[in-house]
């Protein structure tokens, strides 16, 4: 049950038509999706009919105008189902924010509406196969030429990009001037020439979410695509961005292992071993105790930092504490849940099994969390 | 001994405790005492295994005994929030006895929800003075966190109870004036105030010798045909001694965690600042990688107890707090709190293992606190029936 004076009973409103949507149109399919390691686009059209898309954009763009608790409930309902891997909040809340906070009028007014409707998708493309976290190290090419830059380099581990219509490439737009030297701008892919969608590739877990490589090679990209139309604010643009998303990771963190606790908890109860139940036994007793404990500190954090977020006191230091931590924890929490379920628990028609796969990339996107400590560790 | 440095972290901001200048006042008070009062005595308390009872007559004076009594009883009416200062400023001063939550926070509050008017008038107002010190006497040398098992007994005689039996690990109980004693009685369990001065029958033993808090006593006590007046029986009702047990536990774990979180601040700031003075090769401690990973986790394992401490406080204080909420509490604040002082006395080297250096002592003192209040794995047994 979530405390926080800023979860309303509209919240519980827009959690049921979120509910109907993944339980009802989402998973059924997932296997299929699993398989194709990625889902139909018109998953994505169907969610924004539904309202699903960008629930805190404005609402003069088409959004929700709601607030860290809509994207919250929609992770919920989502890991709660077994469906955690789509990561409608990257469009949502990671992506569309970049345009509606340094977007210029023009395309603000170009991409928003579209993007809440779902008629444009979108990913954001940082990672290169030489710089992950160290972003600085970029060596994606933007140079000007006339109206156009012409963009040339290559990205990895970009998410959505199989069915991405635009995509936010950070690019060295001067590449002298370090961190300052970093723009981003917006890839329409659509006949992109020159952009090349490269292997969708195979992960550990979050199967049925696409992972791409990403080619350009001197695509063309109106100046008028520059984010906020400044040069060199990339990087302060992105740094700005990074303690939500790294508090997204953390929502999905906790829902994650939340959900992995009450499944053991669960099993726990009807599963007989040596005459008696499994929670009958006192060391699985104890462990799953130590689980729901970390799961119930990791709710009340988690739900302090929502509400630091909403307050506008939620920092760089927050993010990466929360990010770690969440995560962390998860990987942890879900570990000891997958041993309660022994052998079944290796056995992918668990849910189990597959939210100790997912759960891991937590530890490493949005910035590994050696570089969480190390943000943190210079703030001391 | 220096005083700390201030809490690591962005407390002010953090914190959602209501917070009012009273309680700053009170706590700027606390610390003075315990600074100028306290900290100069500190070894020769150790030496004797307790705070003399001058400190706790002092204690009183200065209003740090039972404010949250009401005034007709001496008290203040103060809320919990004056102890979470109190403890907070006892740990950062690093001053173990006298322990006044034990006699605040546990015993005073037995007297107050289940003793008759009499009782509370005639016990209360000597514990706000300082004039009685405070001790409860659960434990037995057969039977810690299991209750039920307890052996001692109080055989109804005329006017009186006759006490006979045996009871360990009591804290104050070398000094205590009042006692509130768990017996078996016909009825059940019982709790009696035990006034010691000239009780036949009755002896402590001398403070136990324990790895840490040697300011604190803590004993045996013996009673053998100990004979109190039947006007004894908190609130003259036999066999509710374990409903009153059990009802008092979730705020006396509550106050354990208090006291966890203000360790870990503590350990945490001295540590912060001794890692930024201290050098090797040819750099300061703090600028190795490992140095300032080990902080950063142990600064937010800080911050998630400390979130979770205040989000129990506050449900405490609205009078939702739950007995499995209580548990995991205090099960995950103390373990943390070992843990982090652990990793703290480490980036100290040899000088975290002299006990001239405060980290030694919180690393000794801490070790108790998964033991009492109920062990963790009781804790563990709490939380795992809620299941």
């Amino acid at each position: 049950m979530i405390e926080s004076p800023h979860y309303t009973p509209e919240h519980e409103i827009f959690r049921e038509g979120v509910r109907r949507f993944v339980t009802r149109e989402c998973v059924p399919h997932r296997e299929a999706w699993q398989k194709d390691c990625k889902v139909p686009r018109d998953v994505w059209t169907r969610a924004g009919e539904l309202g699903l898309l960008c629930p805190k954009l404005g609402a003069e763009w088409g959004g929700g105008g709601g607030d860290a608790y809509h994207g919250l409930v929609i992770i919920e309902e989502q890991t709660r189902a077994g469906f955690s891997e789509l990561a409608f909040y990257l469009h949502s809340d990671i992506i569309v924010p970049y345009i509606e906070l340094y977007g210029t009028d023009d395309q603000k007014a170009r991409y928003l509406s579209r993007m809440a409707t779902g008629e444009l998708v979108s990913a954001i493309a940082m990672t290169e196969p030489g710089a992950g976290s160290d972003l600085q190290a970029i060596r994606t090419r933007a140079v000007r030429d006339g109206d156009h830059y012409l963009l040339s380099g290559q990205k990895t581990f970009i998410s959505n990009a199989q069915v991405a219509d635009l995509i936010v490439v950070a690019a060295k737009t001067d590449p002298d001037a370090g961190s300052r030297g970093v723009s981003l701008l917006i890839l329409e892919t659509a006949d992109a020439e020159g952009f090349t969608l490269g292997r969708n590739l195979k992960k550990v877990g979050c199967k049925a979410q696409d992972t791409s490589e990403l080619f350009f090679d001197n695509v063309r990209v109106p100046v008028a695509n520059l984010l906020g139309g400044e040069e060199g604010r990339g990087f302060y643009q992105l740094m700005q961005r990074l303690p939500e998303e790294r508090l997204i990771m953390a929502m999905s963190a906790v829902a994650q292992m939340e959900c992995g606790v009450d499944e053991a908890v669960a099993y726990a109860k009807t599963r007989k071993v040596f005459g008696q139940r499994l929670i009958d036994h006192q060391d699985a007793r104890f462990k799953l105790a130590e689980c729901r404990t970390t799961a119930t500190l990791g709710r009340a954090y988690l739900e302090r930092c929502i509400d630091l977020f909403i307050e506008g006191r939620f920092d760089a230091r927050d993010g990466a504490m929360a990010k770690w931590w969440t995560t962390e924890k998860a990987c942890e929490v879900l570990d000891d849940c997958l041993q309660i379920f022994g052998g079944y628990g290796y056995m992918k028609e668990y849910p189990i099994a597959r939210r100790w796969a997912d759960a891991r990339l937590g530890r490493i996107a949005g910035g590994t969390n050696e570089i969480m400590k190390d943000l943190i560790g210079r703030s001391l | 001994m220096t005083a700390p440095p201030s809490a690591p972290g962005d407390r002010a901001p953090v914190t959602i405790l209501p917070f009012q200048p009273e309680h700053e006042m009170f706590r700027d008070m606390a610390r003075r005492f315990l600074q100028a009062e306290c900290v100069p005595n500190r070894e020769a308390w150790e030496e004797a295994g307790m705070a003399p009872r001058s400190a706790w007559r002092r204690a009183g004076e200065l209003g740090l005994l039972c404010f949250r009594q009401p005034e007709a009883y001496g008290g203040q009416g103060a809320d919990i929030l004056f102890s979470v200062a109190l403890m907070e400023e006892q740990v950062r001063a690093g001053v173990v006895g006298p322990m006044m939550s034990l006699h605040n926070d546990v015993v005073a509050p037995y007297v107050e929800l289940y003793g008759d008017a009499a009782q509370k008038a005639r016990v209360l107002p000597r514990m706000a003075a300082g004039e009685w010190i405070g001790a409860i006497a659960m434990t037995e040398p057969g039977g810690g966190s299991d209750l039920r098992g307890m052996t001692t007994r109080a055989r109804r005689d005329g006017d009186e109870y006759v006490v006979t039996g045996h009871k360990t690990f009591i804290s104050n109980g070398a000094c205590a004036d009042l006692i509130v004693l768990a017996a078996q009685t016909e009825g059940g369990i019982s709790l009696f105030l035990v006034e010691t001065a000239g009780l036949a029958g009755f002896a402590h033993g001398e403070p136990l010798e324990k790895l840490g808090q040697w300011s604190a006593d803590t004993t045996e006590l013996f009673f053998d045909e100990a004979r109190v007046p039947a006007s004894a029986l908190l609130g003259g009702v036999e066999g509710r001694g374990f409903a009153q047990l059990m009802a008092r536990l979730v705020e006396e774990r509550l106050m354990t965690a208090v006291g966890a979180v203000a360790t870990i601040e503590t350990a945490l700031a001295r540590t912060i600042a001794y890692t930024a003075e201290r050098k090797a090769f040819g750099q300061r401690v703090i600028d190795f990688q490992n140095s300032r990973f080990r902080l950063a986790e142990c600064q937010t394992e800080a911050m998630v107890c400390r979130v979770f401490l205040e989000r129990c406080l506050m449900k405490f204080m609205a009078g939702r707090l739950t007995a499995e909420e209580a548990a995991m509490l205090k099960l995950r604040t103390t373990e943390q709190q070992n843990r982090i002082v652990d990793a703290c006395l480490q980036l100290h080297g040899g000088y975290g293992y002299m006990l001239e250096y405060e980290i030694s002592r919180l690393w000794l003192d801490s070790r108790i606190s998964r033991i009492y209040g109920g062990s963790n794995e009781i804790m563990k047994e709490i939380i795992g029936r809620s299941l």
